[in-house]
């Protein structure tokens, strides 16, 4: 296996692994267990495998293709210092595994927390493997997208919501800054490609767009390693189940931020910019942290805050831009995420074990668990940098590069001072945590008695710190060859000598060392009545809560703002939002139509007055259609039946034979369907309003004249400007001279429908079923008005009539009304019947087709009703509307799914010729079914649409009988059409 | 003729234009259906205007320039049949929405 191969396996292992653990059931610990263990364990293996090739500062590669129009390539790349980061993470992760199989109650759900950890493990390592910057932003994202849902895991806790949300927020921002700042620095190299990025280091930073650039990155950084003053969604984010703070919040994803930082200090790092942002917001944080941590009542907030302060002690190193600041830098985020995962797990064990996790309540558990405490004590002086351990070394680089002389005075003094009192804090709270949790009396008060947590429970705390002791104690032969390998490829070959060992003499850096260590002493013994007392939160800034400033901030933004906007330039209303449609639709076009347009040609040639005079029939129609719609309605709509038949005939005309058909025949059903709807509507009157709003009714109707009048104009003009021109090459001569060699059928607009483009005919006929299922469900819970519920006023009249005739019974008036026309449409039927089957049969060859055939019929049904009546109809006739749709659509989908079948694409067709006897040779083509499918479907569809309409009409007075609240209950019972 | 078609076009779009952003939902369907006569005569009139030559070619090889072109024609076919969908949707969306609402305005309520 080469080693790309492993690269891109170690990727992709763990995004398999979180899918098979999201399915997992529910109560399978041991399977998640397993599985996400041998993920971290193969990761760390293949790591442990490739360090030879990234040893001496080699680069491993494997490149993808992404996206080549854009240069942009999925680039896999390790080197000394992602393997560092890949170790980290796999390790750590592994133990964190193990941990989590005790610490998780049978109760959660665990295959959701594994597959979230195990997607966050995946992006990590996406993250610090990423060899392009825009791969490495998405990544970035996807931790802080896992990360929100870890810590929002126990998700019915609201503090676990507030958190994860803080936590999105504030990251998720961040990594849009990033995004831009890769964007910028992408421009500036011109390759998004790591390694052309990382070898550009002066073009980045002679650029004149190197400063937002640099803003924009240390945003993203500085957000997600919780630096000040961004620091506050950290200790939310203790919310989170501790195996997650423990990996995510400590170890790794709080490491990413100052991971870019080291990334990007080869390129970026040794301007004033850089020195004084980073250092200063460095050395807020670390000192910031450190103070806040001392007065943490929670385990978790405390170590969250002394994770705020070493994070920020690693910007401090980093902001410094010397190389050696910077071996420290990755020197101490190796040792952090050593002692201070160990210390989650130890504070996890405690909660785990006493039920509580704050250290008012906690003290003497040294008795009850030895071995833990042990443990946790070895940790914390890790933390607290106490010599021979891991975390003294680090701390001791850190003291001696702030104590080298600087040309700035104030520099000079702050650095060192600075230094020195954060790692006095850092011993004081972790005195704290130690005399506070397992010295003093027996604890009081606890919910359960503590005993030692099970052995494997510990182990992954017992690994972690044998690794403080044996790199504290003999770092020489333990980390410096990772090390080295790590800072080789970021400092390149000229790293100056650096030297690992535990005792370097009495110098200065020692003496910050011995003042910071005593001073955290005594501090804790001046300090130890206050604490005692349990105030929680430090003094002096207590009241400085970022999270009280961020509420804020958002509820400005997400509410104020927002509201404020809607209110501005929102509007329910319809009119305002089509206006503003129309005025876009119309000004647009009309802005290019002034500079693009050309001459226009005006010809009279070839006018003929027969069709002058039709068009001013149309003309006349439409705008008398328009100015009756609002008070006679029955007028308006035939009038635009006079413009439908009009457009008929044009098409008729123009050689458009098929569409004359259909044109016709769906203004036929139009009308009726309209004139079913027109019963439901309420009378209209003159209204009474006063004249100012008639004034202001009648400006508005003037301005919508105006744009009505300018869409027209704007409408003629192009439409003649196009008509007048020569037609370019197109597309058409290919359907008409192939219509009958490919498809078999002279009639190009059919062969065309069902043949050349059926895939969007069968598009077109799934809408027109979805529409029909829509327009019979929604008039299923059809509630009328209440003043049209009452018989209409014909009806009534001709009632009152029956009444009186002593020898008529009421409705004989209805049933008599029309009846030769309505036994001729009886009759009619069979005719109807026979003309759809010829408009379909012959559609392939001559005008007419499925849609058109499908039409006829259902105007044949539709025709029955009229005639005799909803109620007649529907006890003599069962049309299943729904069955004709699902047939016709199933139809359509088998010719297709057929010709894939025998290997053709997807909705190819067949056709040869039939010998039928007396009938003789027909073209059968298998676009026929296809059309066959196109007529059940319109059928079903027009049929299932008028029938729910026309049933409307007998529903009614049984509402109106059962008094006039109606209740759903009534009407949804009242089952419309038989329809199965 | 073209100019006869191209000014029917804009008298249709224009009645329709003005019958949208009027407040009734009968006044809407009816531009509705009047904008989608004078979209679907637009496209059409983009294949030219021809007379007499229908696209119903007989079999073996012909003259592509005899006939109509027949791309606007399988478009506009497609779109008389689902304009005569939307608007049975929107008629029965305008009935329940009187019934539910009690009025027949476009937003559901009077103005005031």
């Amino acid at each position: 296996m080469t080693p790309s191969f492993l690269l891109t396996l170690a990727l992709l292992l763990p995004f398999g692994a979180a899918l098979v653990a999201a399915l997992l059931p529910q109560n399978a610990r041991n399977a998640e267990v397993w599985l996400a263990g041998t993920v971290a364990v193969a990761g760390l293996g293949i790591m442990i495998y490739l360090f030879p090739q990234v040893a001496h500062g080699g680069v491993v590669r494997q490149e993808i293709q992404w996206i080549p129009a854009l240069h942009l390539n999925l680039i896999l790349r390790l080197d000394g210092f992602s393997w560092l980061f890949g170790m980290l993470i796999t390790g750590v992760g592994f133990l964190v595994v193990l941990y989590a199989r005790y610490y998780m109650s049978p109760k959660d759900p665990v295959p959701r927390f594994f597959a979230f950890f195990l997607a966050f493990m995946g992006s990590m390592l996406g993250l610090v493997l990423s060899g392009n910057i825009i791969q490495l932003v998405i990544f970035w994202e996807l931790t802080s997208l896992t990360s929100f849902l870890l810590i929002g895991y126990w998700f019915h806790l609201a503090q676990a919501r507030d958190g994860a949300r803080m936590a999105l927020t504030v990251t998720g921002l961040g990594g849009l800054g990033l995004l831009i700042g890769m964007l910028i620095i992408g421009q500036i190299v011109g390759s998004y490609d790591l390694d052309v990025v990382l070898a550009s280091g002066d073009l980045i930073r002679e650029s004149s767009l190197y400063l937002p650039a640099l803003l924009l990155v240390l945003l993203g950084a500085l957000t997600k390693s919780a630096q000040f003053p961004f620091h506050f969604w950290l200790p939310h984010a203790m919310a989170a189940p501790t195996p997650v703070s423990a990996y995510l919040h400590s170890a790794t994803m709080v490491k990413a931020g100052v991971f870019l930082l080291v990334r990007f200090w080869p390129v970026m790092a040794g301007t004033d910019a850089w020195f004084w942002i980073v250092t200063c917001a460095g050395m807020a944080t670390l000192i910031f942290g450190a103070y806040a941590a001392i007065f943490q009542t929670d385990l978790k907030g405390l170590l969250a805050y002394s994770t705020i302060s070493h994070l920020g002690l690693i910007t401090t190193l980093l902001g410094m831009s010397t190389p050696l600041a910077t071996v420290a830098a990755i020197f101490h985020i190796a040792n952090h995420a050593t002692f201070k995962a160990s210390l989650f797990m130890a504070a996890g064990i405690i909660d785990h074990e006493t039920g509580t996790r704050d250290i008012r309540k906690l003290s003497g558990l040294f008795r009850f668990m030895p071995f833990t405490a042990t443990l946790a004590m070895v940790a914390s002086a890790a933390m607290a940098g106490v010599p021979l351990l891991n975390g003294f070394l680090s701390k001791e680089m850190f003291f001696a590069e702030t104590a080298e002389r600087d040309a700035n005075a104030f520099v000079n003094l702050a650095l060192p001072i600075g230094a020195t009192i954060g790692s006095m804090f850092a011993v004081v709270y972790s005195l704290r945590f130690v005399h506070g949790v397992f010295f003093g009396p027996k604890p009081e008060g606890l919910s359960k008695v503590p005993h030692e947590p099970p052995a494997l429970m510990r182990r992954p705390i017992e690994i972690l710190v044998l690794i403080c002791l044996v790199v504290g104690i003999i770092p020489g032969i333990t980390i410096a060859p990772y090390l080295a390998a790590a800072v080789v490829s970021v400092t390149g070959p000229d790293t100056p000598y650096y030297s690992l060992s535990v005792w370097h003499g009495f110098n200065f850096a020692l003496a910050m060392s011995a003042i910071a260590l005593v001073g955290g002493v005594l501090l804790y013994w001046a300090l130890y009545g206050y604490l005692a007392k349990g105030v929680d939160g430090p003094p002096l800034i207590r009241q400085l809560k970022g999270q009280r400033i961020f509420e804020r901030i958002m509820l400005t933004i997400t509410s104020k703002w927002a509201r404020r906007l809607e209110a501005r330039f929102g509007t329910r209303r319809l009119q305002p939002q089509l206006f503003m449609l129309f005025l876009l639709a119309v000004g647009l076009p009309a802005s290019l139509l002034v500079t693009r347009l050309g001459g226009i040609n005006l010809t009279i040639a070839g006018f003929d007055p027969a069709f002058a005079l039709l068009w001013a029939v149309g003309i006349v129609c439409a705008v008398a259609a328009a100015q009756q719609a609002k008070f006679h309605r029955l007028v308006s709509l035939v009038l635009l039946g006079g413009t439908g038949i009009v457009t008929c005939i044009t098409f008729v005309w123009f050689s458009a034979p098929d569409l004359a058909i259909t044109q016709l025949l769906v203004e036929i059903v139009t009308t009726v369907l309209i004139l079913l709807g027109l019963r439901w509507l309420p009378k209209r009157v003159e209204d009474m309003r006063d004249e100012a709003q008639l004034m202001k009714a009648r400006l508005r109707r003037y301005r919508d004249l105006v744009l009505a009048g300018l869409a027209g104009v704007g409408m003629t003009i192009i439409a003649y400007a196009v008509m007048t021109r020569q037609i370019p090459p197109g597309i058409s001569e290919y359907f008409l001279e192939n219509a009958y060699k490919l498809g078999g059928g002279t009639n190009v607009v059919n062969v065309m429908l069902v043949d050349f483009r059926a895939f969007d005919t069968l598009g077109e006929i799934t809408v027109l079923g979805i529409v029909a299922l829509t327009v019979f469900s929604t008039l299923r819970r059809f509630r009328p008005a209440r003043e049209s519920i009452a018989k209409p006023e014909q009806q009534r009249i001709q009632n009152e009539f029956d009444d009186r005739a002593p020898e008529r019974s009421e409705g004989d008036t209805v049933n008599e009304y029309l009846l030769i026309p309505s036994v001729i449409m009886n009759w009619m039927f069979p005719v109807i019947i026979v003309l759809a089957v010829h408009l379909f049969l012959r559609g392939h060859d001559q005008p007419g087709g499925g849609f058109a055939a499908g039409i006829v019929m259902s105007i044949g049904f539709i025709l029955q009703y009229m005639a005799g009546g909803t109620r007649w109809v529907e006890d003599r006739l069962r049309i299943l509307p729904v069955r004709w749709i699902g047939s016709g659509l199933l139809l359509a989908l088998l010719v297709g799914v057929a010709a894939q079948v025998v290997g053709y694409p997807f909705m190819t067709t067949a056709f040869q010729y039939v010998e039928i006897p007396y009938i003789g040779r027909v073209p059968l083509a298998s676009a026929l079914i296809f059309d066959l499918g196109v007529f059940s479907l319109v059928v079903g569809a027009t049929v299932l649409i008028l029938i729910a309409l026309a049933h409307q009409s007998i529903r009614s007075p049984k509402a109106a009988r059962n008094a006039a609240p109606i209740r759903e209950a009534e009407v949804s019972s009242d089952a419309p059409v038989e329809i199965r | 003729m073209e100019l006869v078609l191209a000014i029917g076009i804009g008298v249709l779009t224009s009645c329709g234009v003005f019958l949208m952003l009027r407040p009734r939902t009968f006044q809407v369907i009816i531009g509705l259906s009047l904008l989608s006569y004078a979209v679907n005569l637009f496209i059409f009139s983009m294949g030219r205007l021809k007379v007499g030559a229908a696209p119903v070619t007989a079999s073996g090889t012909i003259d592509p320039t005899q006939f109509a072109d027949p791309v606007p024609q399988a478009l506009v076919l497609t779109a008389i049949v689902i304009g005569f969908a939307m608007t049975a949707l929107f008629l029965v969306v305008l009935l329940a929405a009187r019934g539910v609402t009690g009025t027949d305005h476009v937003d559901g309520r009077e103005q005031r």
